[in-house]
């Protein structure tokens, strides 16, 4: 499978998850995202049950992508940058569409992030990419190993400098192998991936 | 085709058994799954594995064909038993300002609450309807697929640590009245008021397979077409607009929307925000 692989070629979608520091850490991993990137991103960030919820608005006028909250059973738009809404869980169904759902919350969170990393895994395959920040439980864990063995591209935020590092930490104790980086590292290739120039 | 599209289209193992599983469980039983939404069904069903003890789809499709109760636990873990009182009040806070002065006017009313669950929702918008001074005149149909929830509805027992929320949420939609009003807690439990039931009827109704059994002027479907694919909820949505009479309401849940429906056209929006919809005088 030569179209796949380590380095980020082919790239479809991008699925990004946070907990606690998650705002900051998005702040500059979203952002990072280039124009030129013709997929679409998918992100769960982990909050107090609420709504409406600002993300939308915390988050547009930073991102070059567009930004909105999911709907059920909408068309993915490339170029999109889609945030689960509060207190429903966000997943890439076939076609490829969006889909939510009021399942009961996994690992105390709803949205959560292996529901959306493991579905996204299903779907787009080794066209995928995960990339897993600051938080402070194992939500995310399973679902970024998901991405790996579809033969995705993997990435967390580097433990020792992560705002809160049990995330990070718990996708590498269960698959030592995704790539870890540096808050601002992980945007410069995040940036040039989307690019067309992955390092 | 090419390989790449090829190899994508290619299904999983698991994809393929649980296609057969859907199948066997609509020929055996009679519940359609086969048009639920793939991604979330294939977690619950995942969970399912782990649960009933089986190594593969297939195993759990041999068990299910041969063990009618095995059948009953697997359409617990399918079917997401979960409600909620006055989930979101803003949407029942809709509701009674701006649909009520509307349902008034009608000289008897029914209503239709479908995927109705465990009953919090029919038992909530009955409260609603009280306080109005609606209930008397208000029959309200709660329908499910879930026997076993339908039971639970039937008998209006919640357990008393979830009257917090429930309680909170009664508040914030924008009560008269206090939801202890409407309970009697004893041995950790909160046993609803009798009278309310008097105007609720529970019946099997299935949105997959079932047709219109009522004409309506109020429908409540919330949190249950995001279980669907498109086509199906196209189906549910045929219903709904069948059963309700011309100008007539439809809620959905906070998430769900007309817009990607075959059916929007029939109807306006009333209330952007919490998913009120009005059916067009001439749909
Ligand atoms: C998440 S619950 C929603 C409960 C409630 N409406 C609420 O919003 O709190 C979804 C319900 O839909 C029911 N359901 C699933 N498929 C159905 C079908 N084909 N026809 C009717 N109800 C169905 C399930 O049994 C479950 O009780």
């Amino acid at each position: 499978m030569s179209r796949s692989g380590s380095h980020g070629a082919g790239v479809e979608a991008i699925v990004v998850g946070a907990s606690a520091g998650g705002i900051d850490a998005m702040s500059i991993v979203l952002p990072a995202i280039s124009e030129a990137f013709a997929g679409a991103v998918f992100a769960v960030l982990h909050l107090p049950r609420e709504r409406p919820s600002l993300l939308v608005e915390i988050f547009a006028p930073k991102c070059r992508l567009a930004v909105r909250e999911a709907e059920d059973k909408e068309p993915i738009d490339a170029r999109t940058i889609y945030f689960a809404p509060p207190d429903y869980h966000m997943l890439v169904d076939r076609g490829p569409a969006l889909a939510l759902s009021a399942d009961p919350p996994v690992h105390f969170s709803r949205p959560s992030i292996d529901v959306l990393f493991e579905s996204a895994a299903d779907v787009y395959g080794p066209r995928l990419m995960g990339v897993l920040l600051t938080g402070a439980n194992e939500d995310g864990a399973a679902g970024l190993e998901a991405v790996h063995r579809a033969g995705g591209v993997t990435c967390v935020e580097d433990p020792a400098t992560a705002a809160v590092p049990f995330m990070a930490a718990a996708a590498l104790r269960r698959w030592p192998g995704h790539r870890v980086l540096s808050l601002p590292a992980l945007a410069d290739w995040l940036s040039a991936v989307t690019a067309g120039n992955p390092a | 085709m090419d390989a790449e599209v090829a190899r994508r289209e290619r299904p999983s193992e698991f994809d393929i058994e649980l296609q057969l599983l859907l199948d066997a469980i609509f020929l055996k039983y009679h519940y359609d799954f086969r048009g639920y939404a793939r991604a979330s069904l294939k977690r619950r069903v995942t969970v399912a594995l782990t649960r009933l003890g089986c190594a593969t789809v297939s195993q759990l499709q041999d068990r299910v064909l041969r063990d009618a109760a095995l059948f009953q636990s697997l359409l617990d873990l399918v079917t997401v038993p979960v409600s909620e009182m006055f989930r979101d009040p803003a949407y029942f806070r809709a509701i009674r300002t701006d649909l009520v002065p509307v349902l008034r006017t009608y000289p008897s009313l029914k209503v239709w609450v479908a995927g109705c669950s465990t009953g919090e929702e029919a038992y909530s918008l009955a409260i609603l309807l009280r306080e109005e001074g609606l209930l008397d005149r208000a029959l309200i149909y709660a329908t499910d697929i879930n026997l076993a929830s339908l039971a639970r509805a039937e008998a209006g027992v919640y357990e008393v640590d979830r009257l917090t929320t429930f309680t909170d949420n009664h508040r914030q939609s924008g009560a008269p009245t206090s939801l202890s009003d409407y309970y009697t807690a004893a041995y950790g439990r909160a046993v609803f008021d009798r009278s309310l039931r008097a105007n609720i009827v529970f019946s099997d109704h299935s949105l997959a397979t079932d047709s219109v059994f009522a004409e309506v002027q109020l429908v409540s479907c919330r949190n249950v077409l995001i279980y669907f694919t498109s086509p199906l909820q196209n189906r549910a949505l045929g219903l709904f607009r069948e059963a309700l009479v011309p100008g007539g309401f439809l809620g959905l849940g906070a998430k769900e929307t007309l817009r990607f429906s075959a059916h929007g056209d029939a109807f306006s929006e009333r209330h952007r925000t919490e998913r009120l919809y009005q059916k067009r005088m001439t749909a």
